[in-house]
């Protein structure tokens, strides 16, 4: 064997590449649909997409988490039923009650139902998603039985609550700043603290990271705690948002927000992808549904440009990876 | 009086996988300044002893002491706490990660702001690469680095740890003579900085270069702990073995027949280039050269489980199907891979199963099978070979590694083939089954049957192969018959180059 | 024997046993004749659909778009009567567009080796998306008595309903498929290691892209069934199947990680999700609120067998320490 003093290859950073991608076909279709109906770039209108995205964004948010270390948690939306209907029940009992421990609440909630689905995962050795589809399951039978077909309605419900979702600091609204928070602080965990590349490299290479004396467990449990209390507080959020809350809320959500990670740039198989990412994934999906709208295409094309878009996404990284290893494989030959 | 002193100590260690015991009963101390080989065939329980040690298996019975204290260390991180860095015998880098991160795992440079300090991290990287002479770019992911160099990253990330106890399991298998120097230079500085150093390998020359104590290891058992200095490599070769190494090989001599494997050309881009050989009717004819020059890969091609870019396969004068196992299994091919747990054997279906798996159809009546005709079958092969089992339906990950081996055998040879492809046909099975394989290999050869035999044990090489094709970075570099062929001429054809002395 | 009685599959048809015979002798109307064609039409869907997807499971893929290719099929049935084609093309039509659908699937997998996972959760939305597309939020009713009655019917007008024929076929050529042939021993190869199946000559990628195809032929085949048991051909048709499905063939025994289960437990899954549902509803509980039983169920049923066999390893380890002291 040659010595291995060989041409480094050049950087090539797949995920820079990837997100990139996102934000210039984000960029397209703002172009067109504004060039077809140029009210799709008023106040209003970016008001209302942002509004939309904030609530898939944060579930969004704690998805990736979970899926960059090669799992999945597919009882989100599930959760955020339960945490919504908690917090709304809670808030019309007790209309006194301040928003943050609303807040608080909700994240309280999701947190309890992440760490069940944390303790499967790892001590109960089941795979996730195993683990998740039972829980999305239960948590939704859990909110049936205790809803009981009643709901929580907006006239039932305080008005600070309700306004919350339509409040401004500094002109934007609380829920689009409470979503670049949850982004932004969870991006930057997960790029420059050591917790952030451990979660990294668990799904990067499992075996690996026990062997390097990661703290598996306890990382495990905090990736599904910080997706539950995410989905908790995005219950909150929603019921703040829509007024009506009843056992259904957050249906199917799962769906969405593992489009908005995939789509993102989030390898289903770990290791690999940006929070931003994701978050930038749950941007292009909200503003694709309202472009349908604006562009008077018929809404339901909505679902089928999702799955379009989820089969491109895998499709993309797919042809990357090929063509890195293909062009290792001829640099080692030759080199 | 050393005893007092040794830095780790290894105590009276059990440990078994299911009904297998690994290791029993081992026990062997650490010095600081001094480095302590590990030696023992493949099987012998020394990863075993290296995953103990590492905090991956608790000893079932025993304990490891560690400065004179009793020590448990209930997984990896303990034994990082408490001082111990390991090198694997398979690579364990994060594939997605930059080679940096890789070698910083778990103590990055923190900024005040306990952020990873990147550029603090590339810095000691690159320290390191500079420390070992090798030209690495820190801030590259590790996928796609060749063997050499995430071997390289291991040992890196070893040094970073700054470790009082070095564990090194096999760490010169896929280096070059230049590097394996350069790695020896940083390792004897280690030493007689003070730290304890248990290094594995199969190659002497480098235990003898490197070791001053040596621990002999036989099926799992204690053999002897002696210095270096007091023993041959003889010596420690007949401990290792337990017995008279002509014993294990009974190879007959043959009058080869017709031509019945012609490799012509065969090439697969960054794997191995323009191979070509042949294998006539009752030859044995070995692969050597070193790990990751390509032999089994050009086996796998020939056989059809990889894909090959050009050149041809010829199998008695017709030309095979690229790509096509299953093409190979109809002309008369039958290929025993080199890892029986994840190509050879399907570890947690049954022995029944695996044995009939690749005649499935043909033991199917009317295209049904409802189990008698694959019992009957997997019954008549694996007495023939003589396999020691409790029950056909029980799962084969259930058996020693050398009744393993066996089944792996009598799936193929149940096929009837004509050309029987072995690659590393005794790795990690016990010395009598070890004897009992290359006697069957004989028997079949001597019966008409071509063999074409990968291995990485030169004794073997030398004492059961007619022919020996040597491969070397993809490329043949040297046929040798039974005659030219000497350890030296092997090895020399092998590396390109002296033997590292 | 006893490691047989131990198994998880054969504990659930135990289970299943014994949950009919509680809920024949305490609850009301559940052992009349009645009640019998409701259940078995109750699980015609999601017995049909678990027969493929036992097959998929084994093989260690997934295929989570089944329902969406339910609704397409049940979409496209509609349209096409609108169009004014026969019953006699549309069912064949229908089977033959859910068995494209089924390539799709199995091209992006194993054509081009992308993760099952994925790809079927992105084609759930697309299939359903393009069923939307099709028809809307409308709805096709007016399919010719002579085929909804049949599917709805029984035999002579008795207990035994028509499609139970359906049901009992398909389920014989499937459990023969798995557990009686070649092509049964490779998928478990397959599931258990798909390189050691390689190595034996067995093609796997070819094996997993046919058995996409028969998945959505047979998604195809019962959103047919479906539309004509409700007499309405709707884009929504069978939402949230797939994890009815699932959950069935994973509570049946099949590993999720491939190589283990068989066909009689996951048709006692699926009876026992079925029973139980049934049971519940006579006694006035809420569907929804028996989701949290299939949950539960669905992580006991790889829970438990864990957990007894890391009690059973900590227990060996004790005997040896003492037997070593």
């Amino acid at each position: 064997m040659t010595p291995t003093a060989m041409k480094v290859p050049p950087r090539f950073n797949i995920m820079k590449t990837r997100e990139l991608g996102i934000v210039l076909a984000l960029a397209a279709l703002v172009l067109y649909t504004t060039i077809n109906n140029p009210r799709f770039l008023s106040g209003q209108s970016i008001r209302d997409n942002l509004l939309n995205t904030a609530i898939l964004a944060v579930m969004a948010t704690g998805q990736a988490v979970v899926v960059i270390t090669r799992n999945i948690d597919l009882s989100v939306g599930s959760v955020l039923g339960i945490s919504a209907f908690a917090v709304a029940t809670m808030m019309s009992d007790h209309p006194g009650l301040p928003m943050i421990v609303a807040i608080l609440v909700g994240l309280a909630v999701g947190a309890a139902a992440g760490l069940l689905n944390g303790v499967l995962v790892r001590y109960g050795k089941v795979p996730a998603l195993v683990v998740t589809l039972g829980t999305l399951y239960m948590y939704r039978g859990i909110t049936y039985s205790w809803a009981g077909g009643s709901q929580v309605n907006a006239d039932e419900l305080p008005p600070h609550f309700l306004n919350f979702a339509n409040a401004n600091l500094l002109g934007v609204p609380w829920l689009v700043l409470i979503a670049l928070v949850v982004v932004g602080a969870t991006s930057l965990v997960m790029r420059n603290y050591r917790v952030g590349r451990e979660l990294y490299a668990m799904g990067s290479s499992p075996q690996a990271a026990e062997l390097a004396g990661i703290k598996v467990a306890r990382n495990l449990l905090g990736a599904f705690i910080l997706s539950g209390a995410l989905a908790g507080l995005a219950g909150v959020l929603f019921a703040a948002r829509f007024g009506t809350v009843d056992a259904s809320a957050g249906n199917g959500y799962e769906l969405n927000v593992v489009a908005a990670v995939v789509v993102g740039g989030v390898a289903v198989f770990g290791g690999s992808g940006t929070v931003w990412g994701a978050g930038l994934g749950a941007l292009l999906l909200t503003v694709i549904s309202s472009a349908l709208a604006v562009l008077d295409i018929n809404q339901f094309w909505q679902q089928a440009i999702v799955g379009a878009l989820i089969i491109l996404a895998i499709c993309a990284d797919r042809l990357v990876a090929v063509r890195i290893a293909r062009s290792l494989r001829k640099k080692d030959s030759h080199g | 009086m050393a005893e007092a002193s040794a830095l780790l100590e290894v105590q009276d260690v059990t440990k078994s996988f299911g009904a297998v015991a690994a290791v029993q009963g081992v026990s062997f101390p650490l010095f600081g300044g001094e480095a302590h080989a590990l030696v023992g065939e493949n099987g012998a329980g020394k990863s075993t002893i290296v995953k103990m040690l590492a905090g991956v298996h608790q000893p079932d019975t025993g304990t490891l002491r560690l400065a004179g204290n009793d020590v448990t260390f209930a997984g990896p991180a303990d034994a990082k706490a408490a001082g111990i860095a390991v090198i694997y015998q398979e690579p364990t880098l994060f594939p997605d990660l930059s080679v940096a991160e890789n070698i910083a795992m778990g103590n990055q440079p923190l900024t005040r702001l306990r952020q990873i300090d990147r550029k603090a991290m590339h810095a000691t990287a690159e320290r390191l690469f500079r420390r070992l002479g090798v030209h690495l770019d820190p801030t590259r992911p590790a996928r796609g680095l060749s063997i050499a160099d995430q071997q390289l990253v291991e040992i890196a990330k070893a040094l970073s740890s700054e470790a009082r106890v070095l564990i090194m399991d096999e760490p010169t298998a896929a280096l070059s003579a230049v590097e394996v120097a350069r790695l020896f230079a940083v390792v004897r500085s280690l030493r007689d900085e003070g730290a304890a150093i248990l290094f594995i390998s199969h190659r002497f020359e480098e235990i003898t270069e490197l070791c001053q104590r040596v621990t002999i290891m036989r099926d799992g058992k204690h053999v002897a702990t002696e210095l270096v200095a007091d023993l041959t490599v003889d010596d420690m070769i007949r401990r290792m073995v337990g017995r008279d190494l002509s014993a294990l090989f009974p190879k007959q001599t043959v009058e080869p027949g017709e031509v019945m494997l012609e490799v012509d050309g065969l090439t697969r881009e960054g794997v191995f280039r323009d191979v070509s050989f042949s294998v006539r009717a009752g030859e044995i004819v070995a692969l050597a050269g070193l790990v990751g020059a390509g032999r089994s890969e050009v086996m796998q091609a020939v056989f059809g489980v990889d894909p090959y870019d050009s050149g041809t396969v010829r199998f008695q004068g017709k030309r095979l199907k690229p790509g096509s196992p299953r093409a190979a299994m109809a002309a008369g091919i039958a290929l025993v891979p080199e890892d029986r747990r994840q190509q050879g054997l399907i570890m947690e279906l049954s022995i029944e199963r695996n044995v009939t798996l690749p005649r499935a159809r043909k033991l199917a009546r009317l295209g049904l099978l409802f189990g008698g005709a694959e019992r009957e079958a997997a019954l008549t092969w694996t007495q023939k070979l003589q396999t020691k089992l409790g029950s056909l339906s029980d799962a084969v990950g259930t058996l020693s590694g050398g009744n393993q081996q066996k089944v792996v055998l009598a799936k193929w040879l149940a096929t009837g083939p004509q050309l029987l492809i072995v690659d590393e046909p005794t790795r990690g099975i016990d010395v009598g089954t070890k004897a009992e394989v290359h006697r069957l290999m004989s028997s079949l050869a001597a019966d008409g049957l071509a063999v074409v035999m990968v291995s990485s044990e030169l004794p073997e090489v030398l004492g059961m192969a007619d022919r020996i094709v040597v491969l070397r970075e993809g490329r043949v570099a040297a046929e040798l018959t039974r005659a030219e062929a000497t350890e030296e001429s092997v090895m020399y054809a092998a590396m390109g180059q002296e033997v590292a002395a | 024997m006893a490691k047989r009685l131990a198994s998880w599959d054969s504990i659930i048809i135990l289970l299943t046993l014994a949950v009919l015979v509680i809920a024949s002798l305490a609850v009301d109307n559940f052992g009349t004749s009645r009640n019998f064609t409701f259940m078995v039409l109750d699980l015609l869907p999601i017995i049909l659909v678990a027969l493929p997807m036992t097959f998929i499971i084994v093989t260690g893929e997934i295929d989570l778009s089944v329902a969406s290719t339910l609704g397409l099929t049940s979409s496209l049935m509609g349209w096409f009567w609108n169009q004014g084609l026969s019953i006699e093309t549309i069912i064949p039509l229908c089977v033959l567009i859910g068995a494209i659908a089924g390539v799709l699937n199995g091209f992006l997998i194993t054509g081009l080796g992308l993760p099952s996972l994925a790809v079927t959760i992105g084609t759930l939305a697309l299939y359903r998306g393009l069923a939307l597309v099709v028809l809307g939020d409308g709805a096709v009713a007016d399919f010719p008595f002579s085929y909804t009655g049949w599917v709805t019917g029984t035999i002579a007008d008795g207990a035994v309903p028509n499609v139970l024929i359906l049901i009992v076929v398909l389920a014989l050529i499937f459990g023969v498929l798995l557990h009686a042939t070649p092509i049964g021993r490779s998928l478990y190869a397959i599931g258990a290691n798909a390189q050691a199946a390689h190595f034996a000559g067995i093609r796997v990628a070819r094996t997993k892209f046919w058995l996409y195809v028969v998945s959505g032929a047979v998604a195809g085949l019962v959103g047919v069934l479906w539309t004509l048991r409700y007499s309405s051909a709707r884009a929504d048709n069978g939402a949230g199947l797939e994890l009815a499905v699932v959950a069935a063939v994973l509570l049946g025994g099949v590993s999720i990680f491939g190589g283990k289960g068989s066909l009689p437990g996951v048709l006692a899954g699926v009876v026992l999700l079925t029973a139980l549902q049934n049971a519940l509803r006579l006694e006035d509980v809420s569907g929804q609120a028996l989701n949290i039983v299939t949950g539960a169920l669905l992580v006991l049923s790889v829970l438990l067998p864990n957990v007894i066999s890391s009690i059973r390893g900590n227990w060996q380890r004790r005997k040896l320490r003492q037997s070593a002291a």
